[in-house]
């Protein structure tokens, strides 16, 4: 007796940068960009928060824009630029936003950090100097339920004005 | 979730077919931020993504020389409010796609995917029935099969729609509002950010040139009604009567009227039929500012 298949769609084709990286793989048409990072691409710092574009823990930059990779489909990624938390530290050390992250305690569980950095680096690299209020509402789409927010909006912050002195 | 697969069409032909061919188990998808939320749910069990974020005409913003504009159906909401043009004509539009979702979801999310998704709570088509807007809709049936319909006219229930197996809608045209116009959008919700409105006003005026009598209103309501609720009541309490607080309040009584919520986890009744009417005020009061200029 044979097994029985039922075939599944065909999977897509996908080109793509990711962190400067050129990548190229096949990934299931209905597989979400969040978990192509984690299974396909193997980059698992990006994490699932609620799955439906509420808690922002799985933000990346698509082209420059901070997108929720859970209601991004990664055939979507084909010939596009990803960005992932894995991306912001360099050879020279970590990226501001994670330094001032460790010194401001912004973080204790750290499931909602990643995506933390990602959206205030997208906010940073346009809008060097955002104040308090712009910090809010530029982060309203990533949730945290360990520091209340005082923490990462200080960190934010002081990364502000490092980066900018 | 049902297995789908994805399809990426670069042309209006090649997606109405590809829908037509898949009737109901077939969703266009432009941001994604409901259709894939629902597939997950279950919502349907989908056969195919249509993505048309290929498509020229649904991804492109035109300003015509009469004033009006044309808004493609899969563009972002960031792209709307970085529209300077936009914001200088349409900023009850502006009102709607700066609230809608938080900085990542409006990456994604569309004016026209959110008329689609026809939410009676959606942030969008109160302010497109404000401006009088048109929705450009295209059908498998070749180049001769296209069609208007008015945004108010657009949806019929919540999640439901006049589109037809294989329709697509491809853009939607603002008219030019032209002078002493001014239009608003605001809602309800209990944080400042990312929440669905507890009830909502759309409202548009048209002042006389003195900027002393109403000659036009819209009056629409989110959330307190199975569809984006048009209130002619209201409107008909505002033309041809004097711009003052007892004709506001009338018009804003008359929202209150209107309203027929159902109570759910984000309000009662009551306070939906409350804040009709304070939000209807309101957004008058704002919408003779803007076209006093």
């Amino acid at each position: 007796m044979t097994t029985q298949v039922t075939p599944g769609p065909s999977r897509v084709h996908v080109r793509t940068t990711i962190n400067g990286n050129a990548h190229e793989f096949l990934v299931p048409p209905y597989m979400s960009l969040l978990d192509t990072l984690r299974e396909i691409v193997g980059l698992t710092g990006t994490k699932e928060g609620c799955l439906d574009g509420n808690c922002g823990a799985c933000t990346v930059s698509l082209d420059g824009r901070i997108v929720d990779s859970c209601l991004v489909l990664g055939a979507e990624i084909d010939g596009k630029s990803v960005e992932t938390v894995e991306g912001m530290a360099s050879a020279e050390g970590l990226h501001p936003l994670q330094q001032a992250f460790l010194e401001e305690a912004a973080l204790q569980c750290g499931i909602c950090t990643p995506g933390f950095l990602v959206a205030s680096k997208g906010l940073l690299d346009n809008e060097p100097a955002p104040d308090e209020h712009r910090i809010r509402h530029w982060l309203a789409g990533n949730l945290c339920r360990c520091t209340g927010y005082d923490k990462i909006v200080r960190a934010v912050q002081k990364a502000s004005a490092e980066m900018s002195a | 979730m049902h297995p789908f697969a994805y399809e990426a069409p670069g042309s209006i032909d090649e997606a109405v077919a590809l829908l037509d061919k898949h009737g109901d188990r077939a969703r266009p998808i432009a941001g994604g931020t409901d259709v894939l939320v629902q597939a997950r749910a279950n919502r349907w069990d989908l056969d195919a993504i249509v993505d048309v974020k290929n498509i020229p005409e649904l991804t492109q913003i035109s300003h015509y020389p009469d004033g009006s504009v044309s808004i493609g159906a899969a563009v972002p909401c960031y792209q709307i409010y970085e529209d300077q043009k936009i914001r200088d004509s349409f900023p009850g539009i502006i009102d709607a796609v700066e609230m809608i979702g938080g900085i990542q979801i409006q990456s994604r999310a569309s004016l026209g995917g959110n008329l689609c998704n026809s939410s009676p709570s959606a942030d969008g088509i109160c302010p497109l029935i404000a401006y009088n807007a048109v929705c450009h809709i295209a059908g498998p049936g070749g180049d001769d099969d296209h069609r208007d319909v008015a945004v108010e006219d657009f949806c019929t229930g919540p999640g439901s729609n006049v589109l037809g197996r294989g329709e697509i809608l491809v853009s939607l045209v603002l008219p030019n509002p032209g002078a002493n116009f001014g239009a608003a959008y605001e809602r309800f919700i209990p944080r400042n950010e990312m929440d669905i409105a507890v009830a909502g006003a759309g409202v548009s005026v048209k002042l006389n040139d003195a900027g002393d009598t109403f000659e036009a209103a819209r009056v629409a309501l989110a959330a307190v009604a199975p569809v984006p609720l048009v209130v002619p009541a209201a409107e008909a309490a505002l033309v041809g009567n004097p711009v003052n607080d007892a004709t506001i309040e009338a018009a804003a009584a008359a929202a209150a009227d209107a309203a027929s919520p159902i109570s759910d986890m984000r309000g009662t009744i009551d306070q939906r039929k409350h804040l009709s009417g304070v939000l209807a005020r309101r957004m008058i009061n704002k919408a003779v500012e803007r076209a006093r200029g």
